[in-house]
């Protein structure tokens, strides 16, 4: 009993998450900082960023409706450590269940809905404008997702188990050593960098022309709650696809860890080069973008993994 | 108590408003976030939105049209805020003092917690005065 809460609450659980997300959103904040010849921050900065939020008074706007205002971060932030804790309890531990590649791409819907609940009910047009661009990005990336997540489970043979897909790679190769594995890897990357909001894909957020977007009107703990919920999606992510697509079986315990690492840090390294050679796209630019340019990448992909490339 | 004030000043967030400034001052303060000056190694960024501010950076001499902005802007910041009033216009109003749309100086509308002067200051002025800010606001809980 004691174990199980340990390994929900600290490894590979809750804390484990959270402290590898803010290292590895530190890690895309120090490499853009290098991009641009800047220093960077200090490695603690986002655990430091996180504690300030919790230490300042929460506001909530006149107009606002109270509830979802306050609840959506929560639930945001409940979902995330549930998608985080189910992905690393996968990946370390091999505690699987079935149709639990559903569960997570359900559980990965909910931040980005309640985000957009929390911006519709605090009543700040700016953070309608984000809100609905926010809707739009979804409907664009779901899309790709869910693609490179069925050529996924077509090279597992039609199992929707994550351990079943991560026990296929340990048997044969990873999937992202064939055609179709390496179409649904690069999918899969710009899925990230689109749910996590980073730049060319950051238009719900665009600092520049609506504030803050998305988030504009909330502050203190609330804030903090998706600040979290952020810093964790920062790991789980990478992780999920680490485990779909480039999941390698060592024997020594050791290498397996470090080879993880490698990946994690090489994941983020290429989201952050992504991020550093473009400018933020327009709405309708990265619907095109996934739709006529990924989509189609996807259904090729999915056909070659139905013939078994 | 001094851990509150501690992680407080190591993760400044700033919110830069205009209040009728001629925009050299503003132009400095983006040179903070430049390759040569880079504040964001002490933790400090620039944000779009007043209620994620911990800083609000004040640029410009008051004129009566945003002396009402200024008011609302400080009244929906979440506190503990911090307020910094960058170049000569908003310390002392310059040489706009005593001009038709002029309401007061800034410290008369507001409680002003660092003052840089300058027209306008030096990036490194502008450090320089927050480094003053975070001194000032251990030096206070040293003493309580």
């Amino acid at each position: 009993m004691i174990k199980m809460i340990l390994q929900y609450l600290i490894f590979p659980g809750l804390a484990f998450c959270f402290f590898m997300g803010a290292m590895g959103f530190w890690l895309e904040r120090k490499l853009t900082a290098r991009f641009q010849y800047r220093v960077g921050p200090p490695w603690y900065q986002n655990f430091i960023d996180v504690m300030k939020l919790f230490l300042k008074e929460t506001m909530i706007p006149r107009d606002a409706t109270k509830t979802i205002f306050i609840a959506s971060p929560i639930i945001s932030l409940s979902a995330v450590i549930l998608v985080s804790i189910i992905l690393a309890n996968n990946y370390f531990l091999n505690i699987s269940f079935i149709g639990d590649v559903i569960v997570i791409l359900y559980l990965l819907l909910i931040p980005s809905l309640f985000i957009i609940l929390g911006a519709l009910s605090s009543k700040n047009p700016l953070a309608l404008v984000g809100a609905a661009r926010e809707t739009k990005l979804m409907l664009a990336y779901e899309f790709v997702f869910i693609a490179s997540l069925i050529i996924a489970i077509i090279k597992s043979g039609n199992s929707i188990m994550m351990a079943d897909i991560i026990g296929i790679q340990i048997l044969n190769k990873p999937n992202i050593a064939s055609f179709s594995g390496a179409i649904a890897f690069v999918l899969a990357i710009f899925y990230a960098q689109a749910k996590l909001g980073i730049v060319p894909f950051d238009m719900a957020e665009a600092e520049q022309e609506i504030m803050a977007g998305t988030v504009i009107e909330y502050s203190g703990p609330l804030l903090g709650f998706y600040k979290i919920s952020k810093l964790m999606l920062y790991f789980s992510l990478p992780l999920f696809i680490i485990s779909l697509f480039v999941k390698i079986s060592v024997e020594s315990a050791f290498l397996r860890y470090l080879i993880f690492f490698a990946e994690y840090i090489l994941i983020i390294f290429i989201m952050s080069v992504i991020k550093n050679i473009n400018p933020r796209l327009r709405i309708k630019d990265a619907l095109g973008f996934f739709w006529f340019l990924l989509f189609p990448l996807g259904i090729l992909g999915i056909i070659l993994a139905q013939f078994g490339l | 108590m001094k851990l509150k004030e501690k992680i407080l000043t190591k993760s400044l967030w700033v919110y830069h408003l205009s209040a009728g400034s001629c925009n050299n001052c503003d132009i400095e303060i983006l040179d903070c976030l430049t390759p040569r000056f880079d504040i964001e190694r002490f933790g400090m960024q620039l944000v779009g939105s007043i209620r994620h501010a911990d800083v609000l950076l004040i640029t410009g001499a008051m004129n009566k049209k945003s002396a009402k902005i200024l008011k609302s802007l400080y009244e929906q910041a979440p506190k503990p805020l911090f307020v910094a009033a960058v170049g000569t216009c908003p310390c002392s109003q310059h040489m706009f003092k005593g001009s038709y749309p002029m309401l007061s100086a800034l410290d008369e509308i507001i409680p002003v917690d660092v003052y840089i002067p300058g027209c306008p200051p030096k990036p490194e002025a502008i450090i320089a005065g927050i480094a003053k800010l975070i001194n000032k606001l251990t030096a206070k809980d040293k003493k309580g």
